[in-house]
């Protein structure tokens, strides 16, 4: 964890990311109207939790293979962290829907399916907690890990689209689907999702490192 | 074998697609029927707005370098 590039590199795609998510010229599209830009914000969360529960299935897989737990440190933090990025990513949507659609939570299916996902990385969570050996919490969980996201992946992009859903991109309505053939929203999109989910990493490594050297603490005070 | 057939799946997976787009044309960008806050653009006042969110991120970027370096800190002490 000595480089330290990707750091500064998350600082300037995030710097880049407010400035011209605020300033670059949107289509205007109807209903959407200036919150087109929540693309940049909202969406980015989502994509970076899930780039972020990648990350801790694949430390969850390496866990269970070597059975070390400094693989499982990042299993967990990368978890919690991509937890954190599901919360903002929820509760900004929440917002956007209470002033588009008129409620704070409507009964659609991709606020379900997502709220659902929450929920079952919740209860991950609470299982590891309820363990108190650990490395049967490190194996348990990242069982876990692997069967949460294998459900999480259909629940947020597949089941949504297959029926109706009022949520932009899904259920054959316009909005975000569009973006897809934009290239202007694009040039902010991908690096504002490149720039969060670094944050992401960043902070989630920094807690890394905490649990590491808390239990080399541990150690060290044990075989004193 | 196994790593052409992965090669071969991830090029014919470029050309899939989910859904039909609805393309945006110039004609969106031009669209002065759909409200924006233009208003809010003409007197400047976005840049006020820009200026207030860069300094939220910043503190938090602050704050996370912090952290950062006290780990860091704190890494070599007990390497000492």
């Amino acid at each position: 964890m000595k480089a330290y590039w990707w750091k500064i590199l998350a600082i300037l795609l995030l710097a880049y990311t407010i400035i011209e998510g605020l300033l670059i010229d949107v289509p205007r599209l109807p209903i959407l109207n200036e919150t087109i830009r929540g693309l940049f914000f909202h969406v980015t969360m989502w994509f970076g939790m899930l780039i972020m529960l990648v990350v801790a299935v694949v430390y969850g897989v390496r866990h269970l293979r070597t059975g070390s737990l400094a693989d499982d440190d990042m299993a967990v933090e990368f978890t919690n962290g991509a937890i954190l990025f599901g919360v903002i990513g929820i509760t900004t949507g929440m917002v956007w829907a209470k002033f588009t659609w008129g409620d704070f939570w409507t009964n659609d299916p991709k606020l379900n399916a997502s709220a659902i996902g929450l929920l079952m990385y919740f209860a991950y969570l609470v299982l590891r907690n309820s363990l108190t050996d650990v490395y049967q919490r490190a194996k348990i969980s990242a069982v876990y890990s692997i069967f949460a996201f294998a459900v999480f992946i259909p629940l947020i992009f597949i089941l949504p689209r297959l029926t109706d859903s009022l949520h932009p991109g899904n259920g054959g309505n316009p909005g975000f689907n569009a973006y897809d053939m934009d290239s202007n929203l694009r040039k902010v999109f991908y690096p504002a999702i490149i720039g969060w989910t670094l944050l992401g990493a960043w902070i989630s490594t920094v807690r890394v490192r905490i649990r590491r050297l808390e239990r080399n603490l541990e150690d060290k005070l044990i075989n004193q | 074998m196994k790593k052409f057939i992965i090669i071969f799946l991830f090029f014919i997976s470029f050309f899939v697609k989910a859904q039909d787009k609805i393309g945006i044309t110039e004609e969106d960008y031009q669209n002065s029927g759909v409200e924006m806050a233009d208003k809010m653009r003409s007197e400047g006042k976005i840049y006020v707005l820009v200026s207030i969110i860069g300094i939220v991120l910043g503190g938090i970027l602050v704050y996370v370098i912090q952290t950062d370096r006290k780990i860091s800190g704190l890494e070599k002490k007990y390497n000492d």
